[in-house]
Parts: structure tokens; sequence; C-alpha cells
């Protein structure tokens, strides 16, 4: 579908305007949203960490490109739950306490909802008290955390020992990333997954739960 | 050019300071505090970081006020203390060089996207105005714009240096795409040198980011692109957690090992960043004056 087919380069272009348009008379004439985000937003985001990897594109254009799929989104959004769509998970997201930065968290979190999962954005410097509030209150099935300072990766161990002390180890994924984040230091605090990559962070939210039962 | 700059070059090549945070952390700052605010509650722990770098044979020494523009200020609830930490600072850098250094007060990124609408430029530019003011009513010598990522930020933060009439150095951190060499935003060290240098700064530079086997090239390219002095302030590398701290992996001799062919490809300013420390600045010393 010609039309459709130009929703994936407005994305990958960052043309949020394009993006909403399109997305707004795709729907109008019917097409499944669903369809819209697995055939043609999903793949778009694909191509545009496959461009970040290949470095020839850097932040600015995630940047873009995250707010055109937004745009997209937000259009998309009530209608799955007006029908009672399920995402694929809620993930609560935050940077580290201790920690202010956040240009990668937020990447993240606009790839996971691109990717099908509802993301519960805690902000920064959040506590192993507040992640561990959401997944009571709010359901959350994963938990992703971010730092970029070795000064407060260790807040990331303390907020898995908060969950085993709850005895909610094994109700949550928890998955980790940042510039000092390595796959060792995942397996060394006992994380279920971590991802380099914005982009990388929605398969790894996917695998995560497909394991659980 | 600047008479200060051309002063402190004219004798050979300057050598700067090392690292402030990790060496603050040494002295009791908790890992996630605010460095910053020990400019109001431990000002004696700041001038022995400050003095030791003096001692070290730092010819010009930074100031403890990386984080303390507004935006960041806010963020730790210290915003209506912007005039006091940053003349603070300098106050304390300035009683540490006891005239044996100069001493160039550090401006440090907002923290915040100018590209998702987080700040605006207005913002950036009061943010920025305010905290060079303060820094200059210290009495700063100079006013250092460091380790920027985007390149329409780094040079409001450029202009409302200059506008204190004090001479201004920019760097940005290259330490992103296939070779390391553009920042986070994509910007290349030619684009960094010419919108800089067409902005007033009278000193061009990279800091931190990739540790210091990437900055030889760096380092060539921003010379070839601008006629003013070059300042190169690599990171130790990057850090590795080991048994729980944070430690970063160049040593001091490899570290040293590169300053040669920095001063070659035309730095006229050398210090460290990040995982340096006192000592690196005295081998660094040495390794020039033989």
């Amino acid at each position: 579908m010609e039309n459709l087919k130009a929703l994936f380069e407005a994305v990958v272009n960052g043309d949020a305007a394009a993006s909403r348009s399109i997305t707004e008379q795709a729907l109008k004439s019917g097409t499944d949203p669903m369809r819209l985000v697995n055939e043609f937003m999903v793949p778009a985001m694909d191509e545009v960490g496959r461009r970040f990897q290949e470095n020839e594109y850097f932040v600015p254009e995630l940047l873009i490109s995250a707010r055109a799929m937004k745009a997209s989104l937000e259009l998309i959004r009530p209608l799955l739950t007006a029908r009672g769509d399920e995402p694929l998970g809620r993930v609560a997201i935050g940077t580290v306490k201790g920690d202010l930065h956040d240009i990668g968290k937020n990447l993240v979190a606009a790839m996971l909802e691109g990717g099908g999962f509802e993301v519960i954005d805690l902000g920064v410097n959040v506590t192993p008290e507040q992640f561990i509030a959401t997944v009571n209150e709010k359901k959350a099935h994963i938990i992703a955390m971010s730092a970029l300072l070795t000064t407060t990766m260790p807040a990331m161990k303390t907020t898995v020992d908060a969950l085993k002390q709850a005895g909610m180890r094994n109700k949550v994924k928890v998955l980790i990333g940042g510039a000092p984040i390595t796959q060792k230091y995942a397996d060394e605090i006992g994380a279920d997954g971590f991802s380099e990559t914005a982009v990388g962070a929605v398969g790894v939210a996917k695998k995560v739960l497909s394991k659980a039962v | 050019m600047h008479p200060l700059i051309k002063e402190l070059i004219a004798r050979g090549p300057v050598v700067t300071d090392g690292a402030w945070g990790t060496e603050l952390q040494a002295r009791g700052l908790a890992s996630g505090d605010f460095p910053d605010a020990w400019n109001l509650t431990h000002p004696e722990r700041v001038e022995e970081v400050a003095r030791a770098y003096v001692a070290a044979g730092s010819q010009v020494i930074l100031t403890n006020t990386f984080g303390a523009n507004r935006p960041r200020l806010g963020a730790h609830a210290l915003a209506d203390r912007v005039a006091e930490i940053n003349r603070a600072g300098v106050e304390i850098s300035r009683r540490a060089a006891g005239g044996r250094a100069k001493v160039f007060a550090s401006i440090g990124p907002s923290g915040k996207l100018l590209m998702t609408g987080e700040i605006s430029e207005s913002e950036l530019q009061s943010a920025f105005a305010e905290q060079a003011i303060a820094l200059a009513q210290g009495g700063a010598d100079a006013l250092v714009v460091e380790t920027m990522a985007d390149l329409t930020e780094a040079r409001i933060a450029v202009n409302a240096a200059r506008a204190t009439g004090l001479p201004v150095v920019a760097c940005m951190v290259f330490d992103s795409g296939k070779n390391k060499d553009r920042t986070m935003m994509g910007t290349t060290p030619e684009q960094a040198a010419e919108a800089l240098t067409a902005a007033g700064a009278g000193v061009i530079g990279a800091n931190c980011g990739q540790g210091i086997a990437g900055f030889a090239v760096i380092c060539q390219r921003l010379r070839a692109a601008t006629d003013q002095p070059i300042w190169i302030k690599p990171n130790a590398g990057l850090p590795k957690i080991i048994d729980g701290r944070a430690q970063y992996t160049t040593t001091l001799g490899e570290f040293v090992a590169h300053v040669p062919e920095l001063i070659k490809l035309g730095a006229s300013f050398v210090g460290g960043c990040c995982g340096t420390n006192p000592s690196f600045v005295q081998a660094v010393v040495r390794c020039l004056r033989v």
C-alpha cells in the first residue's frame, strides 16, 4: 500500500506531521491500527536502530524519529485501549536514584511504546521503593533501569536486592541499560536483561516476557 | 588573541588540571551527591583539590562549578543560589591558586535537550549569562565552556561567556560515530571549531569522552579548522566497575605517553578529565619540561 509505505518513511525520516496525517487517513479508511504498528512502525523503528548502529544516525535523528512515531501512536493508542487491546507488557522505567540523566531513558521509553508496550515513565532519581510501588500499583511486568554514571550504577543492585527483600523478585523482570552498563554487570546483579541500544531494548523486553509462563 | 592567552602560551604548552569529581569523592563526596553544592557546604575540601593541582604544577586550574547553571541547580533545589555557588567556586580556586596559577571557571552543559523542547534557547541564554556573570564577579581569569555535545547550546554558552569580556575556552566531547569523532549530537570537530571560533571563543578544544588514544586525530582536526589555540583534556579511558568501585583503565604512564604527540599535533593547553588526578598532572609537567 503506497500510502502506508509512506508511514514507514515518515518515521524513518522523522517527519512527525506526515506520520500523523498518514495515520489519521489510514485509521479513517478502516485500517487496523495494529497493522500500522506491526507492519510499518515497528520495522521503521528497527531501521532507525540499524542506522544508529551503523553510525549513520545520531541522537538527533533518533529523537525526531521517536517524535514521528509518538505522533502516530497518539492517534492509535486510544483505539487500542477502547477495544480492550492489551499491551505486550507494562514497563516501569526510570533513571536510578542519584542520577538525573534521561536522554537514553527517554529514547528507550519511546521505543518500547512504539514496540507495543505500555510505559510508565517514573522520571529520574527513582528510588527502589518507587520502582516497587509502581510494580504493585500498576501491575508492571518489567522494571527498566537506566544509569549514566558508574557512581549511580550500584543503585541497580540495590533495587534488585529490594525486590528480593520484598519477596517480589520473581514477580517482575528487571532490565538495565546506560553508558557504563555491560552484560557482565547485568549478570552480576541478577538482572534479566540488558541492551546497549534503545531499539535493542524492545527485543530484550519481548524476550524476557516470552520466557515467563 | 586575548593578552592572557597569548601570555600563557608564549612560554610553550600550558598544563591545565585534572578531574575534580573523583578527587572530591576521595574526600567524602557520596556517590550521587552534587559536587557543586560543596562550594557552600565543604569549601575547605574543594580548596584541597584545587591546592593539590596547583602543587602538582597546573598553570591553569578550573573551578567546582561544572553543574552550577540554573536548570541543573533546579534539580537539586539550589536554583536560588546560582550566583553564590559560582562566586564561591571561583573564590575557592583563587585562594588555592594564590597567584601561582590562573583560574579558568568551568561552565558545563544544562543537561536538557534543546531538540525535544525540554529547554528553550532563551532559557539557556539566561542560564549561561547568569552563571558567566557570577563567575566573572568571583574573579575568574577566563571561562571554560566544557563537555558540550550540542553545538547550539555550546554557541549560546560561548556568547554568554564572551559578554563578560573574559577570554573563553570552548570544548566539546567527541565520543560518538563510527570513528568516535563526533559529539553525541553528530557534530564534527570541523563544525565545532568553525562555529565556536565565530562565536568568539579564544581557545577551541575537546575534553572527556573516549580516552586519550583517540584525541590525536581530534586535536589534528581541530588544529586544522581554526587559528585559535587548541585545548585538549582527555579522560583516562572509560571506567569499569571492579570490586564495586569505578576504576579508570588508563594508567598514568599510558596517559603521559600520548602527550608529546598531542603537543606535536598542535595542543597548546593539556590536562586531564575523568579518571585523572594530581599525579597525572605532575607526570605531564615532567614530560613537558624535559
